[in-house]
């Protein structure tokens, strides 16, 4: 048992439209798991289903082992991209309340609070009104009730939007905090970089279907071309060109580098290793530059999409 | 988990703290009193004024039928031309001048009574005197066919059948009007209550929506649930509220009768004053009587126990109708399409107990709409009354009840899959098709 979050084949249908097919995933105890699609592929859904929002048509979902019953909503703690807090109730209360709705006590939901307070230096805030408050310091409020219980399973649906950088990357270190201390994080976004940061396993959803998933690493090994980005310096430059691109597929490169003569991506076939390649480029020029492409998350999730059209 | 004492609390306490509800709960009933104050003060004013009313009879027929009373002085003008007396009413800036025409007999009198005045003059004066030369005239008649006046005294019978039913209940016609009084009532405060209260719970189960925190409750509690304590944390604000205005009224009421001398409750008018002499009203301390009779009569424990369950029953059930409509929409403006529907049947409920309770109290149709729980509320408090059979009262309580049940779980039904569509006005055929979701 070492996935904490197990989807087997869900599907939803509203009226005609299918919003999701047969969807599985199985999230592992301790990752961040990255949930990625474009808009409209079915990730809030299925993020809904996981809360027990909707229920699926077909297909169950289990959390540690047990299908979802109503009591796991103790377990796990929901950061919705649509959010936003009762306006009219002062920060204190409306923290106490939604702690207690999540099966807190008053007196342990006080003591976790005080806590957070202190540590994100909030303390001033507790009698002001939401109203009274900006996006981004009504979104930190947020995040700290998200997490207050002490979810198994923590769910981000665009965690970071409507932060600043700086408030951004402290949300950012509290999440990997939070995966260090034992929780579960199942992270959607559209931002790249921040999957390619957080994020251990991911998966594809696109056009209700799951299209990807797996390791980020075990993806980008599968994803990579045996492509090098090389660069060169040789005094004999229109030789080693002809060369090399007689034995090799060659592209062009548009990385940066101080002063080489020669920029290329060179794509090796499965039969021949980096050394090989290596060892021919020494033999023929001076070497500058040698890094093997890896495809970043934005690369593979743009061509993933594509492909599925 | 039950989050329901969590959530009334906090619909409690929001609706409470609210800065606006304070204001309106208090200041309501200062204006309503203050109101209530002008109105009195002004028609004392009016009060205070005598009208004197001249009265010129050339048949002679009318001696003594017009006898001062605490607001209407009259004068006799006898001996005067009616040129003469039209120009001293005016003098004497009087009310009016009534005249009656000398006559050859006293069939003819009935053409030749006027009435001169400056304005117009009401319409309760006018039938007040009417009334008085009828009466009189009438004797006249009977005295020239040979009835004396004392015969015509004795003559006068009022009967009032005693009605009794098999079981040995004695009742009398007041009876009737007690019962429609109470029934009326009952169904008035209930029409007040929801009008007042129904829109408050609609815009309380908006409240997430627009504040888009609906995902993060619905995540932490079933949407019954929610419902439910909305519905009744609304509504134990709304008692709150409907308690203070009570007291503070009374109390208000109070100072200000004290202080000012205004005897609220007895203010008559001189046209009440008008009617009830011409009508020579039974004797007031019969009326009591009766009507204490009356009360008494009704099965008052029944009664009370019964309002108690069939208000808060309907107004719950009103209530969660607001409510699924509040779960339909996304914002109040949306709202206007959906409230006609629901206070139709209420409208429809008091029509029933008015026209068909009172005449058939357990008639078929009275009955029916007895048992219909969006009419029961109104129909059976009048029905009561008149005395129902226990089971039929319970039956129709349990109906009440579960049609409340049902129209939260519709609401909340509603309100589950609201949340996948944001920003899209429901038709009524959607509303339909989510509930198969």
């Amino acid at each position: 048992m070492n996935d904490l979050l197990v989807a087997n084949s869900v599907s939803k249908s509203f009226g005609s439209f299918k919003a999701l097919n047969e969807v599985s995933i199985a999230v592992p105890k301790g990752s961040i798991f990255g949930l990625l699609g474009p808009n409209g592929a079915g990730k809030t859904t299925l993020i809904r289903i996981i809360n027990q929002i909707t229920m699926p048509d077909t297909g169950s979902v289990l959390l540690d082992g047990q299908p979802l019953k109503g009591d796991h909503v103790r377990d796990i703690g929901y950061l919705p991209e649509e959010r936003g807090l009762y306006k009219s109730m002062k920060v204190g209360e409306q923290c106490l309340y939604l702690a207690q709705l999540k099966g807190l006590t008053k007196t342990e939901a006080k003591d976790r609070l005080k806590y957070w307070f202190d540590k994100l230096e909030i303390g001033d805030w507790w009698n002001k009104k939401i109203q009274e408050l900006s996006k981004g310091q009504a979104q930190k409020i947020q995040f700290i009730v998200t997490v207050l219980h002490q979810p198994k399973l923590l769910i981000f649906d665009e965690p970071f939007s409507g932060f600043d950088p700086i408030n951004a990357n402290l949300i950012k270190d509290e999440i990997l905090q939070l995966r260090d201390e034992g929780a579960t994080v199942i992270f959607s976004t559209h931002r790249m970089e921040s999957v390619e940061e957080l994020c251990d396993h991911i998966a594809l959803i696109h056009k209700s279907n799951k299209v990807l998933d797996g390791k980020l690493n075990d993806i980008k090994r599968q994803y990579k071309t045996n492509t090098f980005e090389v660069g060169l310096e040789s005094l004999n430059k229109e030789k080693v060109l002809l060369e090399i691109q007689d034995k090799f597929e060659v592209l062009p490169a548009t990385f940066k580098n101080l002063n080489d003569d020669i920029k290329l991506n060179i794509k090796i076939n499965e039969q021949t290793s980096p050394n090989d390649l290596l060892s021919f480029l020494t033999s023929k020029s001076e070497v500058h530059h040698f890094v093997e492409v890896i495809p970043s998350a934005s690369d593979i999730f743009i061509q993933t999409v594509n492909n599925n059209q | 988990m039950n989050h329901l004492p969590l959530i009334i609390k906090r619909e409690y306490f929001t609706k409470v703290k609210n800065k606006s509800f304070i204001v309106m709960t208090f200041l309501s009933p200062l204006i309503m009193i203050a109101l209530i104050a002008v109105v009195a003060y002004l028609s004392q004013l009016n009060n205070e004024k005598e009208r004197t009313i001249s009265v010129l009879d050339e048949t002679g027929y009318l001696k003594d039928v017009f006898i001062d009373s605490e607001h209407t002085n009259y004068t006799n003008l006898n001996g005067l031309s009616l040129e003469d007396a039209i120009v001293l009413v005016k003098e004497k800036e009087d009310y009016g001048l009534l005249y009656i025409s000398k006559t050859n007999s006293l069939d003819d009198v009935t053409g030749h009574v006027n009435f001169y005045s400056e304005d117009s003059p009401s319409l309760s004066v006018i039938s007040g005197l009417e009334r008085q030369i009828e009466k009189r005239l009438k004797e006249k008649k009977l005295e020239l066919d040979g009835v004396s006046l004392a015969q015509i005294e004795a003559s006068q019978i009022n009967i009032d059948i005693a009605q009794e039913s098999f079981d040995g209940e004695k009742s009398s016609k007041i009876d009737n009007v007690v019962k429609l009084a109470f029934g009326g009532a009952a169904g008035y405060l209930l029409f007040m209550f929801i009008i007042i209260y129904g829109n408050m719970i609609m815009r309380s189960v908006i409240e997430e929506k627009t504040s888009r925190i609906i995902e993060v409750i619905i995540s932490s509690v079933k949407p019954i649930q929610l419902m439910m304590g909305k519905i009744i944390g609304t509504s134990l604000a709304g008692i709150t509220q409907f308690v203070i205005w009570v007291i503070l009224g009374a109390v208000l009421m109070f100072v200000v009768s004290a202080i000012f001398g205004i005897d609220l409750a007895q203010v008559q008018s001189p046209q009440q004053e008008m009617v009830n002499q011409a009508m020579q009203a039974s004797d007031p301390q019969v009326m009591a009587e009766n009507l204490i009779n009356a009360i008494s009569n009704l099965p008052l424990a029944n009664l009370v126990i019964a309002f108690l369950f069939f208000f808060i029953g309907g107004y719950l059930l009103y209530s969660s109708l607001y409510a699924a409509i509040g779960a339909a929409v996304d914002n109040e403006t949306d709202t206007q399409q959906f409230m006609l529907p629901i206070l139709m049947p209420l409208m429809l409920a008091v029509y029933v107990g008015v026209f068909t309770v009172i005449e058939d109290p357990h008639g078929t149709v009275s009955t029916v709409f007895s048992f219909i729980p969006l009419t029961s509320p109104v129909v059976m408090l009048m029905r009561i009354p008149f005395g129902v059979p226990l089971w039929q009262q319970a039956l129709s309580l349990v109906l009440l009840l579960a049609s409340f049940v049902f129209a939260v779980w519709f609401a909340a039904k509603i309100y589950r899959v609201g949340i996948l569509m944001y920003g899209k006005k429901p038709t009524y055929k959607e509303l339909f098709k989510w509930l198969k979701y």
